[in-house]
């Protein structure tokens, strides 16, 4: 019989597979890697080889150049590929473009790695797609019972309201730049805003791509004009990066609005140590009603949990009677790219 | 009730004025009677329910979340309504919008017994937001920064009406203010107003500017000393007493002592101040004496002894049913002068005449003024009635220079609004006697667009740390920035660390020249504090 740790293990540089000899979204430069999506906590370059899916693979090439790992494989999803008798397979996980969760078999065991993931519809990505596993390993960003997204296409329509409350004033969205800004623009043209959008010069490669893949985004414009400061781009909307807005980046628009799009907006404390004037409740991630849906619909033998609030998922679990334990992993930021 | 939640979810992240104005005007356009009224009472504190302690909500979480998982989340959110509202489990029905009406309806009619059961089913049948506003209602915990002030300029707004007619009709009405809302919308008959007891707006004053003085002929004025003290409304009749500040707020529970001797049938104009100890022939005590008084619901024994309240009488508006507001200056001041005669001496004087020929002389007097509590000279026309508002040309304030100290820019925090983008906010602090800096004040106006673009290069350049919007500067005897901060007045604080507490602190003057090591020390201005017991409290 063998051992769950003798398939993969939490070792410092990420999730360790003895067998197949590599390591899954590690968080060193390590010889093989197999990277669930392309955020920069999970995907880093430097690995000697990288199997990924074709986006991840080609986001990696647009975040850190062509040369980003020694050698590179495309995993198509749903396909299995043997390493060292490992059988791997890549399966949509829902998170953003070319996010999967990487499931690995050996011997009559399998573990499915989550990485990051949630079940909301996304017309951006993938669905997520349930693996039948005997252990399952789940983020926990949101792992706490006050975690509800609201419908993010009601919130799209409270960032248009705004606009029209206030035509005077830019409105400076907030919004990381893979994944969660293509996905806000997404949803804006879904509920009706045709106008141009403006983008960060930050976010313009990914919303490029994203596009390049099939995503219509509607009309993006820069937000850089030689213009006066201060006056620029009233009643329009504006993304960028989150750390823009400390910067003198703001300076250029009208009596700039900001708004934040995050799941960790939902707690109004958050809200307001950032300075936000309208808190969107936008996620990327699954909330607690999905994180606890999942566990149950999978209902795995045992459940990993790893990066965000272990504790309240692990109490949960064992409310419901559920094997469960925390991974411990380190190296995966709890509040960047949501 | 989705409506109402909204409105609160932006107000408590809006810091602008304007901003909020425009939310609350916005409301008021879309919510129909009585829900708006309510909504409106809700956000000035005029609506009070109350009927549900913090003690209910825990037992009604109790019965439907695993005490463990509450508090990893209460650990989480910090705020316990907030935490209850998020987590609050949710069927699967679509959740409801009943009118905020109907919800403060049926919980003004209930029982303290009954509100924690109204309150659950409500809870399972809103959302997330309505979830949270209605537990803020009940629990009366709505901090929102809406005055009532700031109400009645969002209903000005709204009816395309000016404040002060607002103002005039305001202390007759009650929530849902039906009547006043057919009045704005142009379907009713302006509400009447509360004539004897209800508030009238205050004449209010322009600074003196020095060119002002050239083209204004000394013998059209008159002039009183601008007393250091809250500017207050006492009206009195057969119905009763009622004080109230200069903004409208009523405010006779903080001051029974001084209600209880209005004994007339008048409306006065005044600066409310204390007495000292031993009687009003002492003069009046320094401002930090009737801090002890402020932003107190009620007050004890002890305090109304020890720092009494009285009003020094400005102005008379009415006497009897006679309003005496269209009269002339001259006119209503001999009507006061013979008025205050009947009052009780503890509790009214009047606010002196200073006499004057020319300017020069009355700069003399504003140079050495008689008493303490006296921040420069009011000049008011001879010949003007009492107006609502700000009118020009009629009344001045001529302050007494302001008191300035060097400090060193400690923490900077970034702007909102107009300001997003720059450290607009600026914490600074004086030397100790143990060579640290100790904070004193902050301040975020007073520099021109062009030195705030020079502060924000010399803070992001001089970061040594940051806490979220803010980050602290370096501040070294050799390094740092001085600012030099004029300031009105300085009181006793027990609340700051420096132990004293400065009066509408602006920065001055920016000192690029000077070394942080020369800036001022504490003792320079502990020197300018009143003397007075520093033992209280």
């Amino acid at each position: 019989m063998i051992r769950p740790s003798d398939l993969l293990v939490p070792r410092p540089e990420g999730l360790y597979c003895p067998p197949g000899d590599f390591h899954i979204d590690p968080v060193r430069p390590v010889p093989r890697a197999l990277v669930t999506h392309g955020h920069s906590d999970h995907a880093r370059a430097g690995h000697g080889a990288v199997l990924a899916t074709r986006e991840t693979l080609d986001i990696m090439a647009i975040r850190m150049g062509e040369d980003f790992a020694g050698a590179r494989q495309e995993a198509v999803p749903g396909a299995v590929v043997d390493i060292g008798g490992v059988a791997v397979s890549f399966h949509p996980a829902g998170h953003v473009l070319g996010s999967a969760q990487i499931s690995v078999a050996w011997r009559g065991l399998r573990i499915t790695a989550a990485g990051d993931y949630k079940r909301a519809a996304d017309p951006t990505c993938a669905p997520f797609e349930p693996v039948p596993s005997d252990i399952f390993i789940t983020e926990a960003t949101f792992g706490l019972p006050v975690f509800r997204h609201p419908p993010p296409e009601a919130e799209a329509r409270r960032l248009l309201d705004s606009l029209a409350l206030f035509p005077d004033r830019a409105h400076l969205v907030g919004a990381y730049s893979l994944g969660k800004a293509q996905r806000l623009i997404r949803l804006l043209r879904d509920v009706g805003h045709d106008a141009p959008i403006r983008i960060h010069g930050a976010l313009s490669r990914m919303c490029d791509y994203y596009v390049s893949r099939g995503i219509d985004l509607g009309p993006l414009a820069p937000a850089t004009v030689a213009g006066q400061r201060g006056r620029g781009f009233a009643g329009e909307i504006v993304l960028g990066p989150p750390s823009a807005f400390a910067a003198t980046w703001v300076r250029r628009f009208a009596d700039p609005l900001i708004a934040f799009a995050s799941g960790w907006m939902r707690v109004r404390a958050r809200a307001r140590q950032r300075g936000v004037e309208l808190a969107l409740v936008i996620s990327d991630h699954s909330d607690w009603s999905e994180l606890t849906a999942t566990l149950t619909e999978l209902s795995p033998a045992e459940t990993w949990i790893t990066h965000g609030r272990e504790e309240a998922l692990l109490r949960w679990c064992a409310l419901e009677r559920r094997a469960a334990r925390p991974l411990h992993l380190v190296g995966y930021e709890d509040e960047a790219e949501d | 009730m989705r409506r109402f939640a909204t409105l609160l979810d932006r107000l408590s992240l809006t810091p602008s004025r304007n901003g909020k104005l425009r939310l609350i005007e916005a409301y008021l356009a879309e919510a129909p009677d009585p829900d708006r009224g309510w909504g409106l009472a809700a956000i000035t504190g005029d609506l009070r329910l109350d009927t549900v302690k913090p003690a209910m909500l825990r037992a009604l979480i109790a019965e439907r979340a695993d005490p463990e998982l509450f508090a990893l989340s209460h650990d989480f959110v910090g705020d316990l309504a907030e935490t209850i509202a998020l987590m609050w489990p949710e069927g699967a029905t679509p959740p409801a919008d009943p009118p905020l009406g109907e919800v403060v309806a049926e919980l003004r009619g209930a029982s303290r017994r009954e509100a924690p059961r109204l309150v659950e089913r409500r809870l399972d049948a809103l959302d997330a937001p309505a979830r949270f506003a209605l537990l803020k209602l009940v629990t009366g915990g709505l901090r929102v920064g809406v005055s009532a002030r700031l109400a009645k300029q969002a209903l000005a707004d709204f009816g395309g009406r000016d404040v002060n007619e607002i103002e005039e009709v305001w202390h007759g009405l009650e929530p849902p203010y039906a009547a006043l809302f057919a009045w704005l919308g142009g379907t009713g008959a302006r509400p009447a107003a509360d004539t004897r007891l209800g508030f009238r707006p205050v004449m209010l004053s322009h600074p003196l500017e020095e060119a002002d003085r050239a083209k204004l002929d000394p013998a059209d004025f008159r002039a009183e000393w601008k007393w250091d003290g809250i500017r207050v409304q006492a009206s009195a009749g057969p119905e009763g007493q009622r004080l109230y500040s200069r903004t409208g707020e009523e405010i006779s529970r903080a001051f029974p002592d001084l209600v209880e001797a209005m004994r007339f049938d008048a409306t006065l104009d005044g600066e409310l101040l204390v007495a000292r100890p031993e009687g009003l022939g002492a003069g009046a005590a320094p401002f930090g004496d009737l801090q002890r008084r402020l932003n107190r619901k009620t007050v004890t024994a002890r305090e109304m002894g020890r720092f009494p309240a009285f009003l020094r009488l400005y102005d008379l508006l009415r006497e009897g049913g006679e309003d005496l507001r269209p009269a002339p200056f001259d006119a209503r001041r001999a009507r006061l002068e013979a008025f205050a005669a009947g009052l009780d001496r503890d509790r009214f004087d009047l606010s002196p005449l200073i006499g004057f020929e020319s300017w020069a002389e009355l700069a003399r007097e504003r140079a050495a003024p008689p008493e303490e509590v006296i921040e420069g000279v009011m000049l008011k026309r001879r010949d003007s009635p009492y107006l609502a508002g700000r009118p020009a040309g009629h009344w001045y304030k001529w302050k007494r220079d302001p008191r300035v100290i060097d400090a060193v820019l400690m923490y900077a925090q970034r702007g909102h609004g107009k300001r997003s983008g720059y450290y607009s906010d600026y914490t600074f602090g004086v030397w100790a006697p143990d060579g640290a800096l100790v904070p004193v004040g902050k301040a975020y106006f007073g520099f021109t667009d062009e030195e705030l673009v020079r502060i924000d290069r010399f803070v992001r350049d001089n970061t040594v740390e940051r806490f979220g919007p803010v980050r602290a500067v370096r501040a070294e005897p050799g390094h740092g920035l001085v600012l030099e901060v004029a300031f009105e007045g300085l009181n006793r604080s027990t609340r700051h660390k420096s132990g004293v507490a400065m009066r509408f602190p602006r920065i001055s003057r920016l000192r690029w020249d000077k070394p942080p090591s020369e800036a001022d020390r504490i003792e320079a201005l502990e020197a300018l504090l009143p003397p007075g017991d520093a033992d209280d409290e």
